[in-house]
């Protein structure tokens, strides 16, 4: 029996995690900036290149941004084994990935091939290190339960995403002959169903029954599901390829049903909680839930129904139920209980009772955070809303995300000025009693 | 499963039950049982950290031939649930009840990764490592009582 290499060690550094969770915010409101610039036309269609650069704010620099930042963070305690020099990695993915995620929009919006180049080597860079640094860490885990084999099927699918962005972004920018709708079709579901659902399954088995106190997920379903919707993307991106439109409708809806048992038992699980208590970061996932149910049953349903997907309005409901209603919304919430965590966690640990931590509640009161969420709903209804009547209601919708945006990162930034106050207080007090 | 994650296990999840109840109480202002529910809490806390670091950890670092490894790191996370019940005693003597509830937020992140921790690794480990003496370490502790030696 190996022990050695086993590490149940608790915590990278800090700002190891804090530097991704306190950049991601401010997507949201370059992301709403942008609409307000561009206006209706952003929702005209998904094709266009104002609305291909706002899908990637938001899920290059807000979704990729926190999610590579709290695989960072969590890798010890759901696998036990720790990314090895931590500031160095972190700063190797996280600058040339939010670089990247600037890079790429403006590459988008300039039509100007040449900014393809530096985007493609900011973000190839940025998540080749994350991948290669996480890999190795999942590989290297001394358990193989169902959280790490669904994190190993996020990688996976985050390495096609990457491999086949990169194949795009060379179409983009020297013009490659390839197949570039079928393309985008196969970057887009490894993306959004591959890596964002799966690392958010992976990480739901851990965190919805410890932290709700729900009952557990059942076995077969956590051993299962990830690996199963790996092996249907696989066969849907296969058969995508090859144009076998009748096979690819079937293995689609196969998909759409597995995603939607996910936020069905999720939301199951969630109304049989133990905590006999209310959880503000609870609203979160009831939205995050409720729109990933919602869009799985709308692909469902127009995979089955010819005359329905011919309508011009289904790909951006779509798209605003799985980024924003469900993946921007779960993250939101996360976030409100992993930093002022850290936050805790950090300052005991460096205070050693030299001054008394404060505790998660005076980090970040649950106030804001409840004010907040109301934000993230009305962005999501009006984002939904505006998919229809874009010339009224795009601008409300834009201007909602970029209220809540901001206030999520003024949220998150109180925790850390929190942080920094009593920690500097502490040290002052015992440089004081030293001299 | 093995012996010892089922029953270590368990007990983790009968502190969730006792945790909130405590909680239940002071959230609806109740001082009286939310001191009482406390100290059930506390109590049941206490007795499983003296069966993991006097029955289970020694036994699993013998085995294993690795004393400063996981367990270390699992007694040290002990210390500081330890730091944060005392918290919440010290804000029950005081009455002040949203303090209470702000150390429990605090005490249930703490507590449910360090359980993860040790249900999802360091449990199936002590049960390949003990192998046939899991199941007899897991008899004698159940047949353990309050003040008994372990």
């Amino acid at each position: 029996m190996i022990t050695t290499g086993l590490s149940l060690e608790q915590a990278p550094p800090f700002d190891v995690p804090l530097r991704f969770f306190l950049t991601a915010p401010w997507f949201l409101v370059l992301a709403a900036l942008l609409l307000l610039w561009q206006g209706p036309a952003v929702f005209a269609s998904r094709w266009l290149p104002v609305t291909l650069a706002l899908t990637h704010l938001l899920t290059v620099g807000f979704m990729a941004q926190v999610m590579v930042g709290a695989l960072l963070q969590m890798l010890p305690v759901v696998v036990g084994v720790v990314v090895p020099r931590p500031r160095l990695t972190a700063a190797l993915i996280h600058v040339p990935l939010t670089l990247g995620a600037l890079v790429l929009p403006l590459a988008f919006l300039s039509g100007r091939p040449g900014w393809f180049h530096p985007a493609m080597g900011l973000l190839g860079f940025g998540f080749g290190v994350a991948l290669a640094a996480i890999l190795i860490a999942l590989w290297r885990a001394p358990v193989a339960n169902s959280t790490v084999v669904a994190l190993r099927c996020a990688l996976g699918a985050l390495l096609v995403t990457l491999g086949l962005g990169l194949a795009l972004g060379v179409y983009w920018c020297c013009g490659l002959g390839l197949p570039v709708i079928v393309l985008t079709h196969v970057h887009t579901a490894w993306g959004l169903l591959g890596w964002t659902v799966l690392l958010v399954v992976g990480v739901a088995y851990q965190v919805v029954p410890m932290l709700q106190m729900t009952p557990p997920y059942p076995g077969w379903f956590m051993r299962g599901f990830a690996p199963l919707m790996a092996a249907l993307l696989l066969a849907w991106s296969v058969l995508v390829l090859v144009g076998a439109e009748g096979m690819m409708k079937w293995v689609g809806a196969a998909l759409a049903v597995g995603i939607a048992s996910f936020a069905g038992v999720t939301g199951y699980l969630l109304t049989r909680r133990r905590r006999r208590i209310g959880d503000p970061t609870l609203g979160y996932w009831w939205i995050g839930m409720t729109s990933l149910l919602a869009g799985a049953l709308l692909w469902w349903a127009t995979l089955l129904i010819p005359a329905l997907a011919q309508q011009p309005h289904i790909e951006l409901l779509l798209g605003v139920l799985s980024i924003f209603g469900f993946a921007v919304a779960v993250i939101n919430g996360m976030l409100y209980k992993i930093v002022p965590f850290l936050a805790w966690f950090h300052l005991q640990a460096q205070l050693l009772g030299r001054a008394k931590t404060p505790h998660m509640k005076q980090l970040l009161p649950e106030k804001p955070i409840r004010q907040q969420w109301w934000s993230c709903l009305a962005t999501l209804l009006l984002l939904l809303a505006a998919v229809f009547h874009p010339a009224v209601l795009i601008y409300p919708a834009a201007l909602s995300l970029g209220v809540t945006g901001m206030w999520l990162g003024v949220n998150l930034l109180g925790v850390w000025r929190y942080y920094r106050r009593v920690l500097d207080a502490g040290m002052a007090t015992e440089s004081l009693a030293r001299s | 499963m093995g012996a010892v994650v089922d029953y270590f296990a368990a007990e983790h999840r009968g502190c969730d039950e006792f945790f909130s109840a405590a909680e239940e109480a002071a959230q609806t202002g109740d001082l009286a049982s939310c001191r009482e529910r406390f100290q059930r809490f506390r109590t049941a806390m206490e007795q499983h950290f003296r069966k993991e670091e006097e029955a289970l950890f020694p036994r699993f670092e013998q085995a294993s031939g690795n004393p400063m490894g996981p367990t270390q790191v699992m007694r040290l996370e002990h210390q500081q649930m330890q730091g944060v019940l005392a918290e919440m005693e010290s804000a029950l003597t005081g009455g002040d009840l949203d303090e209470f509830l702000g150390q429990m937020e605090t005490l249930l992140i703490l507590m449910q990764q360090h359980n993860i921790k040790e249900e999802q690794i360091l449990y199936p480990m002590c049960d390949r490592v003990l192998g046939v003496a899991a199941a007899a370490l897991i008899e004698t502790l159940r047949s353990f009582s309050e003040g008994q030696p372990l």
